[in-house]
C-alpha cells in the first residue's frame, strides 16, 4: 500500500484572480492577474518553474485547447506543461498533476493553473456541452441545475422530508454563502440575501431558485508548489503542506445499476474516506478547521456535508439549520463565499478552494480570517449526480 | 380466410378544445363560429406521423409475436422524411425482425385503406406471416381555416393475416376501388398547407358520387345487401355527408359509425383505420363492417368480424386513449408546437443539433430500438448495453445479449423540471428511471405536468422526437418516459 504525498509537497505560493463578469478581461488577463500574485508569493522566477498543469473546461470558451495558452500567456520557459479537463473537477486535477510532480521528485518546482472565461456566450448560466456523436443522441435534456436538483427529489423521499423544510435547509446554505462572499472583495457576488430572498427566488430547476444556483463567472487561480525541504530553503515560514489528494470517478454504477439511491455522491464518499486515510484524520467532525465544497447548487452542498463524514445520514438539513456550518460555527463551509458567491469560473475552481485555505492558515483571510486554523479540506466535484468526479485535498500547516 | 389479426390505434394525449381555436380566429373569420364543439387531438410538440405509428403499432402487437411480422406498410401524407423509410425507422422502433419488407405509402388520403387493401391482397396463404400496416397523420393548416378546426393528429394499426396459422378477428369479405383524379385538395413538394377547393362542390361532386359508387359496386361484387351491412365508416367530418352516403346506398343512418369529431377530429390517412379499431373493439361476432376511403378516387372494404374479435385485448384501447387526455386550452402552444408561430426561444435554442448518422446507425438498437443488455454471467439488466458488465460484482467482459426494455414498465428515482434547458415546452422535465427487472436510465420526460411529478411515479417509456435539426431538417428519435396511468 502506497503512502500517499502527505506532507511530501509545500505550498511555496498562490495567487487568485477577482472572479466575476470580467467583461474587459481575456483569458491572458485573467491566469496573468492570478500568476502575478502567486509568483511574488513564491518569491520566485518563472525560470525556476520546472513543469506546469493547466486546468479548463469550456476550451471553446475563449482560453482554447492544449497547453500552448497557458505556456503562452505566462512566458513559461518551455517546460512540460500539460492541460488537464475533468468537468468541474479540472482545477483539483491541474493542481494534482503539479502535487505529484514534486512528490515524486520528477521536478523541484511546478505551477498548476486553472482558468475559465465563460462571460462570452451571451446567455446567463453555463454554456451548452456538446456531449459527443453518441451521446448527444439518447442523454437526457439535461443542465447543470437539473441534475443536480434530482438529489432533492431523491434525499427528501429518502429522509422523508416536506419540501418546505428541505428549501429552508438549502436557503440557509446561500444565506450563509452570501453573508461570506460580502467579506471577499475578490469574490463575484458581494450581496448579503436573506431567508426570504432565498425561499421566493425565480426557480431554475425544481426546487432550486435563482439563490441555490452558483455564479457563473471569469476567472483564475494559482498555485506553486514544491517541496518543504526547498521551500524551507527559500525562507518560506510557516509552510504550508498538502496531507490529502484523492479523487474519485464514477464508473458508470450509479448511472446504470440499481443500487445508488440518487441521494448523495458516491464518489464523494470514497475519495474523502480516502483523504482522511491519507491525512491520518480520524474524526473529520471535530479534526477539520474549516472546509471549501463544491456547493454549484446549495442542495449540493447540504449532502456534500454526509459524503464528507462530518453530518451523519439524514442529518445535513439539522446541521445546517443549526449553524454548525455557519461562519462563527463549529466547521465554517465556504468562508470565502464558496462558488456560490466567490463564483465559479470551472477550472479555476478547486485552486481557488486551496487559495482560500491557504490563506486561512496563514492568517491572510482579512476580514474572514477564522482563529485556530490548523487542518482544512477542499471538495471539488465535476460532472453530474449520477455520473461524477469527486476530488478532495487537505492541507494544514508542517509541523 | 384473410383478415386481421390484430388492431390499435393512438390519440395523442393533447387536446385542443375548438372553441380556443374559434376564439383566437373568429374576429377574422366569422363563419367558423359555430365550430366550437368539441375538441381536435394535438400532437405534443416531440410527436409527429413516426412517433404515432410507433405507439399504435405497439398497442397493436401486444401479444402478438414480432417474429411473425415480415411486412410494414406505413401511410401518411405528413411523412416527416421524404427521401427517408420513414416505415423503416417505425420497424427498428418497433424491434421488428431485419428479413421484413417495409414500404410508405402516400399521397393521397386514401393512403391508409390503400394499404390495408394491398397488405390484404398480398398476405400469403399457408404462411405465419403477418402484414402490418400502420396509417399516421399530423396535418397542418393555417391559423383559424376549417382545416385548423377539423384536423386532428393520430395513429391506427392493423396486422393482417391468413387464418391457418393466425387467429382471425375480422375477415375480408372483398374490395373495391376507383382511382380519379378528383382534386379536392392538393399540396405540392415543399409546401406546409394544402389547397381546398369549393367545399359544396367537394360534397357534391366527389364524396357523394365517387363514394356511394364504390360502395354499391363492392355489394354487388361481393352478394352483400345493404340492409346486411352493420356498421358503416365513413371518415369525413363534412356535416350530413355521411347520412346521405347512406341512403344513396340503401344502408341504415343507424348504423353510420361515429367520426370522432368531438373527440379527436379527422386524422387523414389515419381516420378509417382509426374509426375501424373504434369499431372493432366495441364489434361483435359476425358483423359486417364497410370501411370507405376517399383521395383522387374512393376504396371500400368489407370486413366481417369473427367470433375471436370478443376476446382481443390490445395494449391500449382506443377509448383508452380518448379517455386518457389533457386539455390545451392555450392556442398559441399548438401555434407553437406546430412551428407556426416565430417564438423568442433564446440563445440556448441555437445549439448545433447536429446527428453522427454513422453513429446512430451503429447504435440504432439502442437508439431506436432501446435494446440494453442482460449479462449472461450475473443475470443484471442493464442500458445502454456496455462491453463490461455494470455489475460491480460481476465485471464480466462481452457478457450481454439483447434485451429489450421498450415495454419494461419503470419507476422514478429522481426528478426535476427544468426552465434553464432549452425546451420547446418548459420547462425540461427529466430524471432518472428505474426499470422493473433491472437496469435504469436518466432520461427525458414527456406527457407529464410539474405538478404530477413525484419520486416512484410510475412510468413507461415511449418513442419521441429527441430533437430537431433545423439546419439540416433532420429529426432525431429517441425513448422518453410518460406517466403510466
Amino acid at each position: 500500500m502506497a503512502n500517499g504525498i502527505k506532507d511530501k509537497v509545500a505550498i511555496l505560493g498562490m495567487g487568485c484572480a477577482k472572479f466575476g463578469e470580467r467583461y474587459n478581461s481575456d483569458a491572458e488577463d485573467l491566469m496573468v492577474e492570478a500568476f502575478e500574485e502567486c509568483i511574488k508569493d513564491a518569491n520566485i522566477d518563472v525560470s525556476e518553474i520546472q513543469a506546469a498543469w493547466g486546468s479548463t473546461t469550456f476550451d471553446e470558451m475563449g482560453v482554447g485547447k492544449s497547453a500552448i495558452p497557458y505556456s503562452q500567456a505566462l512566458r513559461l520557459p518551455n517546460i512540460p506543461v500539460t492541460r488537464v479537463e475533468n468537468y468541474c473537477a479540472s482545477g483539483s486535477e491541474a493542481f494534482r498533476g503539479a502535487a505529484y510532480a514534486v512528490a515524486s521528485g520528477a521536478c523541484d518546482i511546478a505551477l498548476a493553473i486553472g482558468v475559465e472565461k465563460l462571460k462570452d456566450t451571451g446567455f446567463g448560466g453555463l454554456p451548452n456541452m456538446n456531449p459527443g456523436p453518441l451521446n448527444s443522441q439518447w442523454w437526457a435534456n439535461i443542465t447543470a441545475p437539473g441534475g443536480f436538483a434530482q438529489l432533492a427529489s431523491a434525499y427528501r423521499a429518502k429522509f422523508g422530508i416536506g419540501k418546505d423544510d428541505f428549501k429552508k435547509a438549502i436557503a440557509h446554505v446561500s444565506v450563509k454563502s452570501h453573508a461570506n462572499g460580502a467579506l471577499n472583495d475578490k469574490a463575484h457576488l458581494r450581496r448579503p440575501i436573506t431567508e426570504d430572498d432565498a425561499l421566493n427566488a425565480p426557480i431554475i430547476a425544481e426546487p432550486l431558485g435563482l439563490y441555490d444556483c452558483c455564479g457563473v463567472s471569469d476567472g483564475a487561480a494559482c498555485a506553486i508548489l514544491t517541496t518543504p525541504e526547498i521551500a524551507k530553503s527559500l525562507g518560506k515560514n510557516p509552510l504550508i503542506t498538502i496531507k490529502a489528494l484523492q479523487i474519485a470517478a464514477s464508473n458508470g454504477t450509479e448511472a446504470s445499476y440499481n443500487q445508488w439511491d440518487g441521494s448523495h455522491f458516491l464518489t464523494t464518499r470514497v475519495a474523502s474516506q480516502r483523504a482522511y486515510d491519507e491525512a491520518g484524520v480520524k474524526n473529520p467532525r471535530e479534526d477539520l478547521s474549516l472546509i471549501e465544497v463544491h456547493d454549484c447548487f446549495s442542495v449540493t452542498e447540504l449532502v456534500t456535508m454526509e459524503d464528507l463524514h462530518i453530518s451523519s445520514e439524514g442529518n445535513a438539513p439539522n446541521d445546517i439549520r443549526d449553524g454548525f456550518y455557519d461562519s462563527d460555527g463549529s466547521i465554517p463551509c465556504q468562508i470565502d463565499g464558496g462558488l456560490k458567491c466567490f463564483g465559479h469560473p470551472i477550472g479555476a475552481s478547486g485552486i481557488r478552494m486551496i487559495y482560500e485555505m491557504y490563506l486561512q492558515l496563514l492568517g491572510k483571510a482579512a476580514e474572514r480570517q477564522r482563529d485556530k486554523v490548523d487542518l482544512c479540506l477542499t471538495h471539488n466535484l465535476g460532472g453530474f449526480p449520477h455520473e461524477n468526479v469527486a476530488a478532495v485535498c487537505i492541507v494544514g500547516r508542517y509541523d | 380466410m384473410l383478415g386481421i389479426t390484430g388492431f390499435g390505434a393512438y390519440i395523442p394525449q393533447l387536446r385542443l378544445p375548438r372553441s380556443a381555436i374559434v376564439n383566437a380566429n373568429v374576429w377574422a373569420n366569422p363563419s367558423i363560429a359555430h365550430l366550437s364543439t368539441g375538441e381536435r387531438s394535438m400532437a405534443n410538440w416531440d410527436e409527429d406521423s413516426i412517433t404515432m405509428a410507433v405507439e399504435a403499432a405497439r398497442n397493436c402487437l401486444h401479444n402478438i409475436d414480432r417474429d411473425h411480422v415480415k411486412k410494414v406498410s406505413f401511410a401518411s401524407t405528413t411523412f416527416p422524411f421524404v427521401d427517408r423509410l420513414n416505415s423503416g425507422v417505425v420497424s427498428s422502433a418497433l424491434n421488428l425482425p431485419n428479413d421484413s419488407h417495409s414500404a410508405d405509402l402516400t399521397g393521397s388520403l386514401k393512403a391508409g385503406t390503400s394499404s390495408l387493401i394491398s397488405a390484404l391482397e398480398s398476405t400469403m396463404k399457408d404462411s405465419k406471416d403477418l402484414h402490418l400496416c400502420i396509417a399516421a397523420e399530423k396535418r397542418l393548416a393555417r391559423a383559424g381555416s376549417l382545416q385548423e378546426l377539423s384536423f386532428g393528429d393520430g395513429a391506427a394499426a392493423l396486422t393482417l393475416g391468413n387464418s391457418s396459422n393466425n387467429v382471425i378477428l375480422a375477415e375480408l369479405i372483398g374490395h373495391h376501388s376507383i382511382t380519379d383524379d378528383f382534386v379536392d385538395h392538393y399540396r405540392a413538394q415543399g409546401n406546409k398547407f394544402s389547397y381546398y377547393w369549393e367545399e359544396r362542390w367537394i360534397k357534391e361532386e366527389g364524396y357523394l358520387k365517387l363514394i356511394p359508387e364504390s360502395i354499391n359496386r363492392l355489394l354487388e361484387n361481393c352478394s352483400v345487401k345493404a340492409n346486411q351491412i352493420d356498421h358503416l365508416i365513413v371518415p369525413l367530418s363534412s356535416r350530413g355527408v355521411p347520412q346521405r352516403i347512406a341512403s344513396a346506398t340503401d344502408i341504415s343512418p343507424e348504423i353510420i359509425s361515429d367520426n370522432l369529431w368531438n373527440d379527436c377530429g379527422d386524422t387523414g390517412t389515419a381516420h378509417p383505420l382509426i374509426m375501424l379499431a373504434s369499431e372493432l373493439e366495441k364489434a361483435k361476432p359476425e358483423k359486417k363492417i364497410l370501411v370507405c376511403g376517399f383521395g383522387q378516387g374512393a376504396d371500400t372494404i368489407l370486413l366481417q368480424t369473427t367470433k375471436a374479435i370478443s376476446d382481443f385485448q390490445s395494449r391500449q384501447s382506443l377509448s383508452d386513449s380518448l379517455t386518457n387526455r389533457r386539455e390545451e386550452n392555450n392556442y398559441l402552444k399548438f401555434l407553437t408546437f406546430n412551428g407556426l408561430l416565430e417564438v423568442e426561444r433564446g440563445m440556448r435554442a441555437e445549439q448545433d443539433k447536429q446527428t453522427a448518422l454513422s453513429a446512430l446507425y451503429r447504435n440504432k438498437d439502442m437508439l431506436l430500438g432501446f435494446i440494453g443488455g442482460h449479462c449472461q454471467k450475473c443475470g443484471t439488466s442493464q442500458i445502454p448495453k456496455t462491453r463490461i458488465c455494470v455489475n460491480p460484482n460481476c465485471g464480466a467482459h462481452n457478457s450481454q445479449t439483447d434485451e429489450r426494455f421498450s415495454d419494461k414498465k419503470a419507476n422514478v428515482m429522481s426528478w426535476t423540471a427544468d426552465q434553464l434547458a432549452y425546451s420547446i415546452d418548459p420547462p425540461a422535465h427529466y430524471g432518472m428511471v428505474e426499470f422493473e427487472g433491472g437496469g435504469r436510465l436518466m432520461v427525458d420526460f414527456t406527457d407529464v405536468n410539474t405538478d404530477e411529478m413525484e419520486t416512484n411515479m410510475p412510468v413507461r417509456m415511449v418513442f419521441r422526437i429527441k430533437d430537431i435539426d433545423e439546419q439540416r431538417g433532420f429529426v432525431r428519435y429517441f425513448w422518453k418516459a410518460s406517466p403510466y396511468k
